[in-house]
């Protein structure tokens, strides 16, 4: 079932302006496959995409598809249809003529169209909005009429660039779950790109996280967030505590002068790593109990929990939790083994994971201070 | 992308007739009409022009302050106005921009004659009538005339654009009407100053027709030679030298008004 | 403040139309002299359309400009579209070429072009070179430039996204040029033909210096005319083009509103127009 169906291989891209948006990249796309391109603004997810579409030709690096080569394929000669960030619904047709506008150019005979376009319709749950004017549409609507006008050509890869970005939070958690559903039913590839981590990690079977130009870390959603790769991906996935610790022995690490049993193994023995703890897996216990013992110095109510930042020598963390603890207690942690991540030390190294900014920031409001990270 | 070879055919008209004919005035410009040879005398001989020349400078100036003065206020109306109404003056204000103004020149003359509407009717009051056509107010006359919408539109849209809350803000800060106009509408509306003097001096400058008609011998301006150096008196060389003198001059005055609205607007924008 | 504005507007306009008033009442003038009206007739009106060498000029002079905003709209449409994807510093090129002959004043527009074809005249050995086809070049060059920036505008207000998802769907470049682009930029590319052809129905200063006795439009008659005494029927020439242009430009300002609705509404195919989100 998982026949490989697209690759890119060490693709670079350069524009003309001399930035270097893509890094080498290496990937490959399985048959009705969900694929996230996950990362922050500049990362190059958006450039991939659009070389995968055929908008771009890559600097250097190649495009595979089934087997061929496609670089110099252009994109209405590939089996790949896009759903564009802001829709790109043709103004001056009505919901139906947009959906059937790729059907027609394929000289489809006028009555399958109308079956097709009509079944797409219902899909989409739009059936009656044939002759609306696609401007007159709410948001949600050209959403659904841009993914209806892409499926309806039956192409063998979708590529959605970020195309819930304009849904207010509701809205988006429903077609989170209608994108996935669709992809399902009708067996398409789907690739997708997001910032949003949480969409990312709700939808896809695959996620594939870049920074800079590059891949981080390719895996599956829970692959991801249990053993992120580098500080990177630990801090972009969910929130991470990340601190420095040596590691002594397989399944043995020491931070904060203290050994801690874990379940990483294979590093050099006493090589430098950083050491991941994900805020919601800490116990709270009564200082005397505890691994650590530190100060609690602020705290927010989140709803499903709170948020504690706490002092240990120095270095503040961030605990989830839904007991209160007032500011100033002392406090203890407990750490189960599985709970403790190891990571080999890297360029991201010591730029993430310490949370001394996140009270900080009104004081430095207050003293005028600029931001950072 | 292979939409931009569209613009090949367009390109190559562009340079063939509108570069290119650049260079051929300039050819002509330095050559002698008889000889064909680079001479330097058709362009010695525009300094017996030279009253001429400024003639036309000083009545193009007239007019486009003029232009100013009157046109401003209206300007400022049509800014105002409704959306629909403003589209209903603009258009009105267009539209004998369209029409034959070879005609409405005429129709002054008509109007101006000794003979003509406005001696008539002063003659039926009883006053004596005014010597008012071939002089220089007549020319000046025509020219405010033709030109006014060239400084009416392009001020009205400047004055458009001007962000309405910008005079609210001058006025929560204690601006009175005539305050909030000389401290915030009319810097903010140099540049459509600038561009309206402009596009009235330019026009001004070259024309031949409205002086031949309202104007007399004693007020021959740079487009009256130009005109006559090619119908009457076929000599192309002069020509061409004139038109080279004409377009030097626009361009310095453009160039001029340009940098003039640069640091007026800089200055300005300094509380 | 605000009453002055007013008063001054009213004069400016009442200045601007009182002489389109004197021709048009001039047109119904049985005399010939415009500032003694004799009698009111619509005989001028007769005399115009029996006249055939003026309704020949009008003929050649409403030929001329609908050739020649014809050419530039083709041109200029393909132009834009052109210049729209250049690069930044080659587009500011062009587009300064493309401004020359709008501030060029008429008389070097018409000058120039009146030395080139001299030139090329005096190469070929000929000297009767100025005719129906230097008036038709010369037209197109200064129309060219107001449809080009009548189009520019609507490529630029057009989500660039558009030709990518219509080449995403299938088509080639040229067919997505058809299909999509087109219909985008229609308004703009009407509004710079009617322009085009507003500006070379009256043209006469470049018109004067590029055309030969053999082809002659009618404002460079009227010109030629204006050396004699005028005619009457020439009133009621203006005064009927007068009622053309005013009907161009209503139709233009109409269009316009049409497009900067955000609404169109299209009457429903059928009943099935239900409202339910």
């Amino acid at each position: 079932m998982s026949k490989e169906l697209i690759r890119l291989s060490d693709l670079t891209m350069t524009f003309e302006d001399g930035e270097t948006i893509l890094n080498g990249i290496n990937l490959y796309i399985n048959d009705q496959e969900f694929l996230t391109l996950l990362g922050p603004s500049g990362c190059g997810k958006t450039t991939t995409l659009r070389i995968i579409g055929g908008f771009l030709t890559p600097t250097s690096g190649d495009v595979f598809f089934d087997g061929k080569r496609i670089n110099d394929v252009p994109p209405y000669q590939r089996r790949i249809n896009t759903v564009f960030q802001r829709y790109a619904l043709f103004p001056h047709l009505d919901v139906y003529d947009n959906i059937a506008f790729g059907l027609r150019l394929s000289k489809l005979p006028e009555k399958e169209v109308d079956d097709r376009v009509t079944e797409m319709l219902e899909t989409i749950s739009l059936r009656g909005f044939e002759n609306r004017h696609v401007t007159s549409l709410s948001g949600g609507q050209q959403q659904r009429v841009a993914i209806a006008r892409a499926l309806v050509n039956r192409p063998e890869v979708l590529l959605l660039d970020e195309p819930l970005g304009a849904l207010d939070m509701r809205l988006r958690k429903d077609m989170q779950v209608e994108l996935k559903r669709i992809q399902q039913a009708m067996g398409i590839t789907f690739v997708y790109v997001t910032h949003d981590q949480e969409e990312a990690l709700t939808m896809s079977d695959t996620v594939v996280v870049m920074d800079k130009g590059r891949i981080q870390q390719i895996g599956t959603p829970q692959d991801i967030y249990n053993e992120p790769k580098n500080a990177f991906v630990a801090d972009f996935i969910g929130e991470s505590n990340i601190l420095d610790g040596i590691m002594r022995d397989d399944l043995l690490v020491e931070f904060f002068g203290r050994k801690f049993e874990c379940v990483d193994k294979g590093f050099g023995k006493n090589e430098p790593v950083d050491v991941v703890i994900r805020p919601e897996d800490v116990d709270i216990v009564p200082p005397d109990q505890g691994h650590l013992c530190g100060t609690v110095t602020s705290i927010t109510f989140k709803g499903v929990h709170f948020d504690i930042i706490v002092d240990f020598k120095g270095f503040k963390w961030l605990i989830q939790t839904t007991d209160y603890q007032p500011v100033g207690a002392k406090i203890g942690i407990r750490l189960n083994p599985e709970d403790i991540h190891v990571m080999r030390k890297s360029g991201y190294s010591g730029q993430f994971g310490d949370y001394s900014s996140y009270s900080a920031e009104y004081d430095e409001i207050a003293e005028g201070g600029e931001d950072e990270e | 992308m292979r939409n931009r070879l569209l613009s090949a055919p367009y390109l190559v008209w562009v340079v063939l007739f509108t570069v290119v004919p650049l260079g051929v005035v300039f050819y002509f410009a330095f050559t002698d009409s008889i000889t064909g040879r680079f001479t330097l005398a058709n362009m010695a001989g525009m300094a017996t022009y030279l009253p001429i020349i400024m003639r036309s400078i000083w009545l193009s100036l007239i007019s486009a302050m003029i232009c100013l003065v009157i046109g401003y206020p209206v300007a400022y109306c049509i800014a105002q106005a409704s959306p629909t109404r403003q589209k209903f003056y603009l258009m009105l204000v267009m539209l004998p921009m369209c029409m034959s103004f070879l005609l409405r020149t005429l129709a002054w003359v008509s109007l101006l004659e000794d003979t003509g509407i406005i001696n008539n009717f002063l003659r039926a009051l009883g006053l004596t009538p005014l010597p008012l056509i071939r002089t220089n107010g007549a020319v000046v006359l025509g020219m405010v005339y033709n030109y006014i919408p060239y400084m009416i539109l392009p001020l009205s849209t400047v004055i458009m654009k001007i962000d309405p809350r910008l005079i609210e803000a001058a006025q929560d800060l204690g601006c009175n009407n005539a305050m909030v106009f000389r401290r915030v509408v009319l810097p903010l509306s140099v540049p459509g100053i600038v561009s309206g003097v402009t596009m009235v001096f330019v026009p001004a400058v070259s024309t031949f027709y409205i002086s031949q008609k309202l104007g007399s011998t004693g007020t021959t301006l740079i487009g009256d030679v130009i005109e006559s150096q090619f119908k009457a008196a076929y000599n192309p060389n002069l020509g061409a030298a004139m038109s080279l003198v004409l377009m030097v001059l626009i361009f310095l005055c453009v160039g001029a008004m340009n940098r003039f609205s640069g640091t007026d607007g800089e200055e300005v924008m300094a509380p | 403040m605000k009453r002055f504005n007013k008063v001054m507007t009213a004069l400016v306009f009442l200045f601007l139309y009182i002489p389109m008033i004197v021709l048009l009442v001039a047109s119904f003038n049985s005399g010939t002299d415009v500032a003694a009206f004799k009698s009111f007739t619509f005989s001028q009106y007769g005399e115009l359309f029996r006249d055939d060498s003026l309704l020949r000029l009008l003929r050649n002079s409403i030929l001329i400009a609908v050739l020649s905003s014809f050419l530039a709209t083709v041109l200029g449409t393909m132009a834009a579209v052109g210049i729209h994807h250049m690069r930044a510093r080659l587009r500011r090129l062009v587009l300064t070429a493309t401004d020359i002959p709008m501030t060029n004043p008429d008389i070097v527009t018409g000058v120039s072009l009146a030395l080139l074809f001299a030139f090329v005249g005096r190469l070929l050995h000929t000297n009767s070179i100025l005719g129906f086809w230097t008036l038709l070049i010369a037209h197109v060059t200064f129309d060219l430039p107001y449809v080009i920036l009548s189009v520019m505008p609507k490529l630029g207000q057009m989500d660039p996204d558009l030709e990518e998802a219509a080449l995403d769907l299938g088509c080639t470049p040229m067919q997505a040029l058809r299909k999509v682009v087109l219909p985008e930029i229609m308004p703009g590319v009407v509004s710079g033909a009617l322009m085009a052809f507003t500006m070379s129905l009256d043209d006469f200063v470049i018109s004067y210096f590029v055309t030969g006795s053999g082809f002659v439009t009618l404002p460079v008659e009227i010109y030629n005319y204006t050396k004699k005494p005028i005619q009457p029927k020439i009133y009621a020439l203006f005064s009927l083009m007068f009622a053309a242009i005013l009907l161009i430009m209503v139709v233009m300002n109409l269009l316009q509103l049409r497009d900067s609705g955000a609404r169109r509404g299209r009457p429903q195919h059928d009943g099935r127009g239900a409202e339910t989100n």
